[in-house]
Formats: C-alpha cells, structure tokens, sequence
C-alpha cells in the first residue's frame, strides 16, 4: 500500500479542486500532439492529421472527460488506487492494448496543464506529490497486464 | 527525431520570449529536479546548501541556461556546437545521460508554468524535441 503523508494528500486534493472539466481535453490533445505515435489508439476519432483537427475533434474531447473522471477515481481512492484501477487496468490490457508506457506520456501532459494552471502555485513539493500521485495510478493501470 | 526547419524555428522563437527569464527558468528547473528526483543529489553531494533558492541552486541554474542558449546558436549542429560540453559530461562531471532526460522534464514543467499561453502543444513537442537532441548530443563523448 501507498503511504501518503497529509501534505501529500492535501496537495492531491488541492490540485483536483483547481483542475477545470477541461483539463483531461487539455492532456490528451497535448499527448496527440507532442507524442504523435499515440494516435494509434484512436484511430475511429475521425480526422487527427494535425494540431488544428485534433483540438476541434469532439471524439477527443469527449474521452478527455472519461479520462479525467477516471483520475478522479483515484484522487477519491487515494488509500486503494490498485484495487480501485482493476477492471480499468484489465480493459486497457485486454480490450484496448494499449503500451503501458503510453501511461507515461499521457501522465506528463497532465503534469504540463497542471503546472501551466496553477503557476507558481505549482511549487516544487506540490510537483513531487503530484508527480507521486500519477507514477501510483500509472503502476495500477498497469499492473494486471500480462 | 531530428529536428526539422519548423521546430527549429519554433525553438528559436519561443527562446526569444523565454530568454530574458533565463535565470528564473533555470534555477527554478533545477531547484524542482533536485526536489521531485531526490536521487539527482547525488551528483552534488559536496554541496553544503541544495535548498531551492540558495545562492548555489541559482548560481548553477544559470550555468545550465549558458548551456542552453549555447544549444539553441548551436541549432544547426548541436554535435559540433555541444562537443566540448560533452566532453565535459563525459569525462568529468560522468553525468548517466538517464538524468538529461529528468532535466528537460523539470525545464518543460518550468516553462509550461512560467508562460501557459506561450508554451503550446506544438511549442512543446518542439521543445521536447531540442532537449532530446540536445541530450543526444551531450552524450555524444560518452563512449
């Protein structure tokens, strides 16, 4: 099990207080962009052929809201995230197929629209719970692989 | 991924808005990476003062951007530009070149931070780009 410290579950729990229904959008719209190669997994999203059409995209919009509510599972289960990530990490192994280390690269967008919000705000020790916070969900969405 | 005639000149214009703030991004970036990546304390166990916002933080936050600013005159041929810092990386400081890659992350956290408007996706993955090539090319003398 995760230990989290309360400045760390604060910091967790600060932050998704902060963060704008936009936010998920934001992340996977930054994560097609910079990481084009993760575009493979949304092939049925229509046209993604550059920056202009994958922020118009409403399919993508669209699933940057379930991403979001999924972190929010998370932000919610801060004590259980393994266990609460199951059938999330069995449909991302199973169903969709999707490289865990695509986690990654979608993680660190998430970390850029944070930080790109919340400014200096954004401290050093805020990151660093932050950046804790999302290697947990990472590790759980990819622990049911095999 | 090498970089094309566009990132380069996307490289080039957002370090012409985020150049003035050089010092601030650089201790900044550093202060954070010795914070979120404890492990890269290593490499500054002789320090007396790894708080962010010591004057020794700052002092090397600057050294880092002389890199960068070096890196990005540099553009066109960052092995040639880079060669004698990688020297340096290599043989002297045996920086492991995994760090490069936690460094440029904490710049791009720092940037994104410092100007939301400015650093867009497609700036990003620019940028990202350079700092990969850049690594690339500090790790050029290595072996």
């Amino acid at each position: 099990m995760v230990a989290w410290t309360d400045a760390e579950r604060k910091a967790i729990q600060d932050i998704w207080g902060k963060l704008k229904p936009a936010a998920g959008q934001k992340a996977l719209i930054r994560c097609l962009i910079v990481y084009p190669w993760t575009q493979r997994y949304f092939s049925s999203f229509g046209s993604l052929s550059d920056a202009a059409a994958i922020k118009s995209n409403k399919k993508v919009a669209a699933h940057g809201e379930v991403v979001l509510k999924g972190l929010g599972l998370a932000v919610k289960n801060m004590d259980n995230i393994k266990a609460t990530y199951a059938p999330l990490s069995v449909l991302h192994s199973e169903k969709l197929h999707v490289d865990p280390d695509n986690f990654r690269l979608l993680g660190d967008c998430f970390t850029i629209v944070v930080a790109a919000h919340l400014g200096r705000a954004f401290t050093a020790d805020i990151q660093a719970a932050w950046q804790k916070f999302v290697a947990v969900v990472i590790a759980a969405l990819a622990k049911q692989y095999h | 991924m090498s970089l094309t005639a566009k990132d380069k000149s996307i490289v080039k214009a957002f370090w012409g808005k985020a150049s003035s703030k050089a010092d601030d991004i650089g201790a900044e970036a550093f202060g954070r990476m010795l914070t979120v990546y404890p492990q890269t304390k290593t490499y500054f166990a002789s320090w007396s003062d790894l708080s962010p916002g010591s004057a020794a933080v700052k002092k090397h936050g600057r050294t880092i951007m002389g890199g960068i600013a070096e890196a990005v005159g540099h553009i066109d041929d960052l092995t040639g530009g880079l060669a004698s810092l990688s020297e340096l990386h290599a043989f002297k400081l045996r920086v492991d070149p995994a760090n490069f890659k936690i460094l440029a992350h904490n710049l791009i956290v720092v940037l994104a931070l410092f100007f939301p408007a400015d650093f867009t996706p497609e700036v990003h993955m620019a940028v990202d780009k350079f700092f990969q090539n850049v690594a690339w090319a500090l790790s050029e003398k290595y072996r």
